[in-house]
Formats: structure tokens, C-alpha cells, sequence
């Protein structure tokens, strides 16, 4: 038999994973990618340059020959580093010896902790339009998706109502990601606060994606992990990547009970050994100084997202203010086009890229994903081209 | 700082309609606070940045450091001043350290320069020293690279 018959053999691929679809986003990166001058919005990663310093230190941790494996919980250093930050900016109190685990990226994180608590059959809620992950992974894992839509009028907030009705007796995580890819947005105190209560009332694991904490505007990020009697059923994922704009250093970190941890640690032990030594190095560097770097690049983003959010409304666009990562999300329904059609003829006729919101879960169908994460020249014009493309649909 | 002036210190030619969004403002108050600036002198003018290396000019730039007596009344202030009207002194600062006054001269060859250090600048009474520094090559000015990088290209669509 030869390789081109065993591609036609489906079979051969295991069961769990042949529902899965591959990802929206990498679909139209394709239609995207063939394309020249096209102006993107599609980016899920920051416009600005990791900073210099952080960039400077792995090459020096290069020089000096950082080239080897770390601990399979990663440099204790950087542990330490992490303990201390996520203290002072969070209000979360973990050991790093025992606490603190080195992933590559939130991405790893995820799948370790959907991996570490899912029985099979298990149930895992999670609000929908979100990032294109969490349900294969959770599949992957032999548990089961269980979306809880949200929607524009509760500002992309999961609401009781909703989650109540999706609650089972295999209900047994709840994933939550605020500040919120690809909508934007955040949970306010209250939200939090019932939440919470609604975790501890059914017995539910909480894991949380942060990636975006430091990215809110006008609004302080609270984690769940922070609440009272929280900490023990929580696992807190967070990372350099938007904050620190390292995207392809690939690093990220788990905080959570012992237990937990050592759980995790199994499955990263066995399965990626240790997260690349280089991105460990330049990690440390970042949690030297993050209020200045974040700062700065946090208040270019607010300034950003002012000026996308006035210009989309002004085009007659339905849109939820963000307040926190760099997305919005306008409703294009009202155009008649589906979200992915919207989103094609907008690259086609105006070389304006966009993601569709369907590529975040049925929910999101109706929408649009515009990453405001990119030079300001950018902005302005892609804002004028889409405004030129509405006024057409509509004329 | 305010984000008005980072806005214009980063862009001077960023239109207030821009800025009005950005900054969640009408167009009209943006225009009131810009003329406030210019009226207060916080801003006190805009100039484009220019990479003067890349034009074939004659030119040179002096960095001169200046050692200064201080007067009894006035400090530096009255010795800083009468140097900075010479048209020839683009920038003059007070440092710390072994001198007092560092200087940015322009002139259009060597031979300018060294005949304002020597017959203007050496004689103004209170300077006692002064060290000609020659500009070879600028890297970055006002904040901006003044070689074009290459830029790493970005995947266009990404999670």
C-alpha cells in the first residue's frame, strides 16, 4: 500500500478527532495569504516589537549558552519571577515551587489542564463566540464541549440564565477567558461574584485563560482566582504573549494547587519536557520592569480602540465597546450577508481582512473579529475602506 | 503627559478629526486644546524629522561641550542665553558633570564651526573651555531610527 491510499483511508484516523473541524482562521488565512496589499485586521498578536530589553537579554542568554533543558516546572528563577507578579498585580498568592508551572504558551497550558481533570463523557461549559481552541481541545481530551452562547446585548457577558440551562450532572469544568478574544470583552465585580458562587454551588472546576489582563481600558481585571475559596478549584493560565508582545517566544504559565500542578506537570513531563530555555530567559527579563512596557503599549491600544469603535459606529455599525484585549466585534448581520461572506467580499472588493465570527462558534455567526492591534496609518485606512464597502452593501 | 501631545509629539500631522476619535472628543474641543498649547507655548512648534545624512548637503555638526563660571546673579542662565541667540547654536543644555553647557553648532564646513568656537563662542564672557566634538553618522534622532529596518513580516491572519 502506498502513502496515497492510506490518506484516502479515513478509518485510519482516530474517532474523537474526525468530527473535529480544522480551524476558521486557518481557512481564511489561506484566501488571505494569496492576496497582495491587503490590509489585516485579522491578527491575534500585538503591532508593537517585543520590547528591546527582553529581546536583548535572550540573545545574552544565548551568548552565554542557555541552550540546554530547564526543570520540567521550568527555571526556578523565572518561577519565582512569576509568583511574585502575579501577587502584586492580581492579588493571587502562589508557592513557586509547587504552584507554578512553565508551559509553552496558554495554548499548552489549556491542553494540560482540560487533560489533567477531564473524565471521559465529562462535561465542560464554556461561553461562546471564543477562542477556536477550547472545544477540540476539550474533544481531544474525551470530554465534551458544551457552549454557552453570549451575546451583544449582555455585552458578550456569560450570563446565569444561560448557564444554568446547560448545567448537567456531568457538568464538571467551567473555562472562562475574559478580557474576552474575539469580543473584547470583560467581567465586571458582580459577574465575578456570582460565578464564583455558581462554581462553588455545583461543584464546578474553573479553568481561567488571563491571557489579556493587563490589556483593559478603564476597567481594572479581577481574576476569579482572587475570589474567596476560589483558589482551590481553579487553574490560572496567563503568559507573555499580548502583554509582552512574545507571541513566538511560545511561553506561557499554570498556577493552581499542588495536586493540580503535579498533574500537569505529568502529562507536560512526558509530553514537551520543558518549555524552550531561550523563552524562559527572556521571560525573566520581562517581569523586571512590565509596568512600563505595558503601560505604554496599553495606552497606544486604548487610543486604538477609541478611534475604532467611534468609526465603526459611525458607518451604522452595531458594536459593544471593549474594554479589554484588542478586539472588536461589530455586528454585520444587518448587511444580509453571513459573517463569512461579509468577511470575503470585504477582502475581495476592499483587500480589508477580517475574521469571521463563525470561526469562533455558532454564536459568533453575524459578526465580525477586527484586531485594532496594528500601525494607526493601518487603522485609518482600513476604516475608510470599510466604510466605502458598508455604504455600498447599503446603497 | 497628556495623550493630545503624545498623539501630535508621535504624528504632528495627525488630523483632529483623528485625534477627536481617538481620544473620544469632539473635533472642535481638540481644536481648542491644540490652540491652548500654542497660545500657553507648550507647544512651541513642528518640524518634520529629516535624515540630513541622506542628502548630498555641505554641512557639519559641532557637539561641543562648554565649560562655564557661574555668574553671582543668574547661575548659567545669563551665559546659556547669550550663546543660544547665535543662529549657528541649534540646541543648548545645562548637564552635570565635568562641564556646564553642551551644545549642537551647525555650520557649513569645519572651518565655520572652528571660527565660531574660537572667535564667538570662546570669548563670551564666563566660558572658560570648550571641547569641539565632530558629528560622524546619526543612528537616531528624536526618537526615530533613522536607517530603515528590515521588517520581519507578520502572518497576515493568526488566533
Amino acid at each position: 500500500m502506498n502513502t496515497n491510499d492510506l490518506k484516502l483511508r479515513r478509518d485510519v484516523v482516530a474517532e474523537h478527532l474526525r468530527g473535529v473541524p480544522r480551524s476558521g482562521i486557518r481557512d481564511f488565512f489561506e484566501i488571505v495569504n494569496s492576496m497582495p496589499n491587503v490590509i489585516s485586521l485579522g491578527i491575534g498578536e500585538p503591532d508593537f516589537d517585543t520590547p528591546w530589553h527582553v529581546r536583548e537579554a535572550s540573545v545574552f542568554a544565548l551568548e552565554k549558552g542557555a541552550t540546554g533543558y530547564t526543570s520540567n516546572m521550568g527555571l526556578p528563577g523565572l518561577r519565582r519571577e512569576i509568583a511574585r507578579y502575579v501577587e502584586r498585580t492580581f492579588g493571587l498568592l502562589y508557592d513557586s515551587e509547587k504552584e507554578v508551572l512553565i508551559t509553552v504558551g496558554v495554548s499548552e497550558g489549556l491542553d494540560l489542564a482540560v487533560r489533567a481533570l477531564i473524565n471521559p463523557g465529562d462535561e465542560v461549559l464554556y461561553h461562546e463566540p471564543c477562542y477556536v481552541s477550547y472545544g477540540p481541545l476539550v474533544v481531544f481530551a474525551h470530554g465534551r464541549p458544551v457552549p454557552v452562547g453570549t451575546r451583544l446585548e449582555d455585552g458578550f457577558r456569560i450570563t446565569r440564565e444561560l448557564l444554568e440551562k446547560q448545567i448537567t450532572s456531568k457538568s464538571r469544568i467551567l473555562l472562562l477567558n475574559y478580557p474576552n478574544n474575539p469580543t473584547g470583552a470583560t467581567l465586571d465585580m458582580e459577574d465575578i461574584r456570582w460565578i464564583s458562587e455558581f462554581a462553588k454551588s455545583n461543584d464546578l472546576m474553573v479553568i481561567t485563560d488571563e491571557i489579556y489582563a493587563e490589556l483593559t481600558y478603564g476597567k481594572k481585571h479581577v481574576s476569579i482566582a482572587s475570589m474567596p475559596d476560589m483558589k482551590e478549584r481553579t487553574i490560572f493560565l496567563h503568559g507573555f504573549s499580548k502583554a509582552w508582545a512574545m507571541t513566538g517566544f511560545r511561553i506561557g504559565y499554570a498556577c493552581a494547587p499542588p495536586e493540580l500542578i503535579e498533574a500537569m506537570m505529568k502529562i507536560h513531563q512526558y509530553s514537551m519536557l520543558c518549555a524552550p530555555i531561550l523563552s524562559q530567559e527572556a521571560a525573566v527579563e520581562a517581569l523586571k520592569n512590565p509596568e512600563r512596557d505595558i503601560g505604554e503599549m496599553r495606552s497606544e491600544y486604548e487610543k486604538h480602540r477609541n478611534f475604532i469603535l467611534r468609526s465603526l459606529r459611525d458607518m451604522g455599525l452595531k458594536c459593544n465597546e471593549p474594554h479589554g484585549a484588542f478586539y472588536i466585534f461589530p455586528y454585520v448581520g444587518d448587511t444580509g450577508l453571513s459573517s463569512k461572506e461579509f468577511a470575503i467580499r470585504l477582502l475581495e472588493e476592499e483587500k480589508v481582512a477580517v475574521v469571521p465570527g463563525s470561526a469562533f462558534g455558532s454564536s459568533g455567526e453575524g459578526f465580525v473579529r477586527c484586531s485594532y492591534a496594528t500601525s494607526l496609518v493601518e487603522l485609518k485606512e482600513a476604516m475608510s475602506r470599510m466604510a466605502k464597502f458598508i455604504k455600498r452593501l447599503r446603497s | 503627559m497628556d495623550e493630545l501631545l503624545k498623539i501630535l509629539k508621535n504624528n504632528a500631522l495627525e488630523t483632529p478629526a483623528n485625534i477627536a476619535k481617538m481620544l473620544n472628543l469632539s473635533e472642535d474641543e481638540v481644536r481648542k486644546r491644540i490652540t491652548e498649547y500654542e497660545e500657553q507655548g507648550i507647544i512651541r512648534g513642528y518640524q518634520a524629522i529629516v535624515n540630513e545624512d541622506q542628502l548630498k548637503i555641505d554641512k557639519v555638526t559641532a557637539v561641543i561641550e562648554v565649560k562655564v563660571s557661574p555668574e553671582r546673579e543668574g547661575g548659567f542662565n545669563h551665559v546659556a542665553s547669550r550663546i543660544s541667540r547665535f543662529k549657528e547654536v541649534q540646541s543648548v543644555y545645562l548637564v552635570s558633570g565635568d562641564f556646564d553647557l553642551l551644545l549642537f553648532v551647525v555650520g557649513s564646513d569645519l572651518k565655520e564651526v572652528a571660527f565660531f568656537v574660537s572667535g564667538k563662542l570662546a570669548t563670551i564672557d564666563g566660558v572658560h573651555a570648550t571641547a569641539t566634538h565632530f558629528m560622524l553618522k546619526t543612528y537616531k534622532h528624536h526618537g526615530v531610527m533613522m536607517e530603515t529596518q528590515d521588517e520581519y513580516e507578520r502572518l497576515k491572519i493568526t488566533p
